[in-house]
């Protein structure tokens, strides 16, 4: 029963081909396989939105997806944020969060990123309303949501 | 919560999935955009020994008209269908009703025909096709046959589609002048389950009498739940404010038996019936009379 099906994806830039059994979720693919451990597990059931990365571009649930169906695809997870990893520079947002208190206990974090960068590559120039809507499916216990509203908020002035 | 174990499939085309699905029988399950599916999994409430994945059919992913009529591939993501200029033109109802789903997150993966042959009671789009008159295509390994959407909601998660057959095609119809539209639901935070979500249809005759009325429900029911009780009061009448009102109140008295649960009992899932019906009555009349198409 034990079906391993090969796959070949690019994370961060970086190809990985691994064979995987096809019950594994691309969660447990990204923390467990990969040991990219910055993708969060929360609820696994796709309410929590920790575990949100993009695939191809767009932000999706990886608790909700098996690792076999990103074969041939593209995912960025927040290791792939930072311009460069051997420095100490943040992506523009994750700056933002971090001036503005955008995270206490930093557990959904990755999460909100993810959703955020995607969300302000559409929409630059977003409302409050539009803000809050798009963070609508993260939950965050710490910040009450008003420090992450207002670190994207920064983030996107600074882009104009 | 880890799903069980399962023999897993991805054919590229629409024939080799349904070889499949003939050959494995209901020990099989088809994967869609997986927003229901595998958290149904996951809690292990769902352990199909196969899963047939049908996100490799790009034949099943389009937006496209038929004449005056629009046809959806099934395997369309919300999120795209949310994005289209020809659904926004051609059927501003199913526009306005895809942001109501889930969030942004859940939009990109999830897809049209996933939605309705999951047949949720909460969800939007089953609201959404019935309001329409839809037709529903589907395909087994011999034939294809179209079903209306007034046949198609059978009971809860429950639809007319056989063992063998896919979902390939949503048909909305081209819809008469003077028709107008609305969706609207009530939810506790943005993109959580409704506890009541509604879509009208009306279409006016040239003295401003309603000639024909959809008015659909989810929530409140097994299914999405067509008011016929609302429609009969409302039609050959002038809709004005008190019309309307009545018709949401019938709509709430004799249309809908809903459910109580620790989200809203049943009567204040009853109260949204009458303002949420009264609420998208009310805008669909106002844009038949503007002259919009739904």
């Amino acid at each position: 029963m034990s079906q391993q099906i090969p796959i070949s994806v690019n994370v961060n830039g970086t190809l990985y081909e691994r064979a995987v059994e096809p019950r594994l979720l691309l969660s447990d693919f990204l923390r467990h396989e990969l040991e990219l451990t910055g993708t969060h597990v929360g609820c696994e059931h796709g309410v929590c939105g920790a575990c949100t990365v993009l695939l191809d571009g767009d932000a999706v649930r990886s608790c909700l997806l098996f690792a076999v169906q990103v074969d041939g695809h593209g995912l960025v997870t927040v290791e792939g944020l930072a311009p460069d990893a051997s420095s100490d520079r943040l992506h523009p947002l994750q700056e933002a969060f971090r001036e503005a208190h955008g995270l206490q206990c930093g557990f959904c974090t990755p999460g909100f990123l993810m959703t955020l960068v995607a969300f302000l590559e559409e929409n630059p120039h977003p409302s409050e309303r539009e803000i809050r809507e798009v963070i609508s499916g993260h939950l965050c216990r710490c910040t009450g949501y008003q420090s992450i509203v207002e670190a994207t908020k920064i983030a996107a002035r600074r882009s104009a | 919560m880890k799903p069980a174990p399962f023999e897993y499939y991805r054919p590229e085309t629409v024939d080799e999935a349904l070889g499949l699905l003939a050959e494995h029988g209901s020990g099989a399950k088809l994967l869609a955009g997986g927003q229901s599916l595998v958290p149904t999994m996951n809690f292990r409430l769902a352990q199909p020994a196969v899963l047939i994945d049908l996100n490799a059919l790009a034949e099943l992913e389009h937006i496209e008209p038929d004449g005056d009529a629009l046809r959806i591939g099934a395997m369309t993501r919300q999120r795209q269908v949310e994005r289209s200029a020809l659904v926004a033109e051609r059927a501003p109802l199913l526009h306005e009703a895809v942001p109501f789903i889930g969030h942004p997150q859940i939009r990109n993966r999830g897809t049209i025909g996933g939605s309705i042959a999951h047949a949720d009671p909460a969800a939007e789009l089953p609201v959404v096709m019935l309001a329409r008159r839809a037709r529903l295509h589907v395909r087994n390994r011999r034939d294809a046959r179209s079903i209306p959407v007034d046949e198609f909601f059978t009971g809860l998660f429950a639809t007319a589609l056989g063992p063998e057959e896919i979902l390939v095609d949503i048909e909305l119809p081209a819809v008469p002048p003077s028709t107008g539209w609305a969706f609207d639901e009530v939810a506790r935070r943005h993109g959580d389950f409704a506890l009541v979500g509604a879509a009208a249809v009306v279409t006016l005759d040239d003295s401003g009498r309603c000639r024909d009325v959809r008015l659909v429900f989810s929530s409140v029911g097994d299914g999405p739940v067509l008011a016929h009780e609302a429609a009969r009061q409302l039609e050959g009448e002038i809709p004005d404010d008190a019309a309307v009102r009545a018709a949401a109140g019938a709509a709430a008295e004799r249309d809908v038996d809903p459910p109580s649960d620790i989200h809203a009992s049943a009567a204040y899932r009853r109260q949204l019936v009458r303002v949420i019906g009264t609420r998208v009555l009310a805008r669909a009349v106002e844009r038949a009379r503007n002259g919009s198409v739904s």
